[in-house]
């Protein structure tokens, strides 16, 4: 595999006296489709939420694009985080108090962008995402598959180079689940961002190019098919 | 066993034959474009199927039709044949029994013998992947909701062998923490 754009090698990680991760590690090229997934507990999320630069491994290391992320301060990783990087998760945790063009807007204005420009891209998503009748709905009033749809476009208006999402289909039925998945697929394909996703579903875990598979906070020895 | 299978074959048949006459050739390319995940029909098949659902009375010959090439005979459903189908569609199936097939076999087998049975689990797990993978592609194609309920099936059994093969990992790895 030539120089992977994300990098995270040997990671721990502890909660308290629980090892979340023991060594875990997670390589991702331009472009490539990767799934994590493991039982309950074997550390398929914060090795995701370390490798997107949420939270800090106590020890081993990760490069995105070659910069190591610890030698980035606060501000530099949330900018990254921005700018770079785009967070789905699982139940879409979008700000409550906000409209669904707000949310999707939220992290163009938080770059300081223009607000005219950061809305109109907003909207543009949510009409990408068959949504943009819910730009004036506030998170409590739309259905688990609208909010994700939501969380994605917001996920995605930053034109990230890694989109992240954690179990974005766990709390959706099928049909919804399958529609999620086609456009994070199809937006990933079509701006050559890569995809990271923690899942449970084999589904999911099928449409990605390559699985790490984890055991308790390790990755489990790989097994060519 | 043998019997029942036959039996839905030919109530499929007769499905497709309330929708209008038909001969063995059209009934077969019928059948094995609803089922694409299906065994296709062999030809033999087909017409074992139609001589006993006509001897049965549910099919009769609507016409036969002998040009320059082989016979042709054109198989219409009959008024039992309707009420069978009808019988068919409302009464349910059984749920299993789901025999022990080589998967479990293999699985058992290399775990008493004391294999890599994990290993062995893993490689499983990438082949239905594989196959999963294929029939996800296969489902976003798919232009029907006939075409999409007939891979859905595929896909949830599918499914479920991959929980099983998780779950025997688990399994195996927790047998393997408490002998060690």
């Amino acid at each position: 595999m030539s120089e992977p754009l994300l990098d995270a090698q040997s990671l721990r990680k502890s909660f308290g006296r629980t090892e979340a991760l023991r060594g875990a590690s997670l390589s991702v090229a331009t472009g490539e489709v990767v799934a994590i997934t493991g039982p309950s507990g074997s550390g398929k999320s914060t090795l995701f939420l370390c490798a997107a630069g949420v939270l800090r491994p106590e020890s081993g290391r990760v490069t995105y694009n070659g910069q190591l992320l610890d030698d980035l301060d606060e501000a530099d990783r949330s900018r990254l985080r921005r700018r770079d990087f785009g967070l789905v998760l699982q139940f879409g945790q979008l700000v409550p108090e906000l409209t669904a063009v707000q949310n999707v807007a939220l992290p163009l204005l938080l770059d300081r962008h223009d607000k005219a420009e950061s809305f109109t891209a907003a909207r543009g998503w949510l009409e990408r995402l068959d949504a943009l009748d819910l730009a004036d709905a506030r998170p409590g009033e739309m259905s688990g598959g609208e909010s994700q749809r939501v969380a994605i476009a917001r996920a995605l208006v930053s034109g990230p180079r890694v989109i992240f999402a954690d179990e974005p289909t766990g709390a959706l039925d099928t049909v919804n689940s399958e529609r999620v998945l086609q456009v994070l697929l199809q937006v990933a394909r079509e701006t050559s961002a890569s995809l990271v996703l923690v899942t449970h579903e084999n589904r999911v875990a099928a449409a990605a190019d390559r699985e790490v598979v984890l055991r308790d906070g390790c990755n489990e020895q790989h097994v060519d098919a | 066993m043998c019997t029942v299978w036959t039996m839905a074959i030919g109530h499929v048949l007769l499905g497709i034959l309330e929708r209008g006459a038909a001969h063995g050739y059209d009934l077969k390319r019928i059948h094995d474009e609803r089922f694409p995940s299906a065994k296709p029909l062999a030809f033999g098949q087909v017409y074992t199927t139609l001589a006993k659902l006509a001897k049965d009375d549910l099919v009769e010959v609507a016409e036969t039709h002998q040009g320059g090439g082989p016979e042709r005979t054109t198989y219409a459903i009959t008024e039992a044949g309707a009420e069978s189908l009808r019988e068919w569609l409302a009464a349910t199936e059984s749920a299993g029994p789901y025999t022990a097939d080589e998967l479990v076999r293999k699985t058992v087998t290399s775990l008493l013998r004391g294999t890599d049975t994990r290993a062995f689990l893993q490689r499983q797990r990438n082949t239905h992947l594989a196959v999963m993978r294929d029939l996800v592609a296969a489902q976003v194609d798919a232009t029907t909701a006939a075409a999409s309920i007939e891979i859905d099936h595929t896909i949830f059994h599918l499914d479920a062998d991959l929980r099983w093969l998780e779950t025997a990992a688990e399994r195996v790895a927790a047998d393997r923490t408490r002998t060690a």
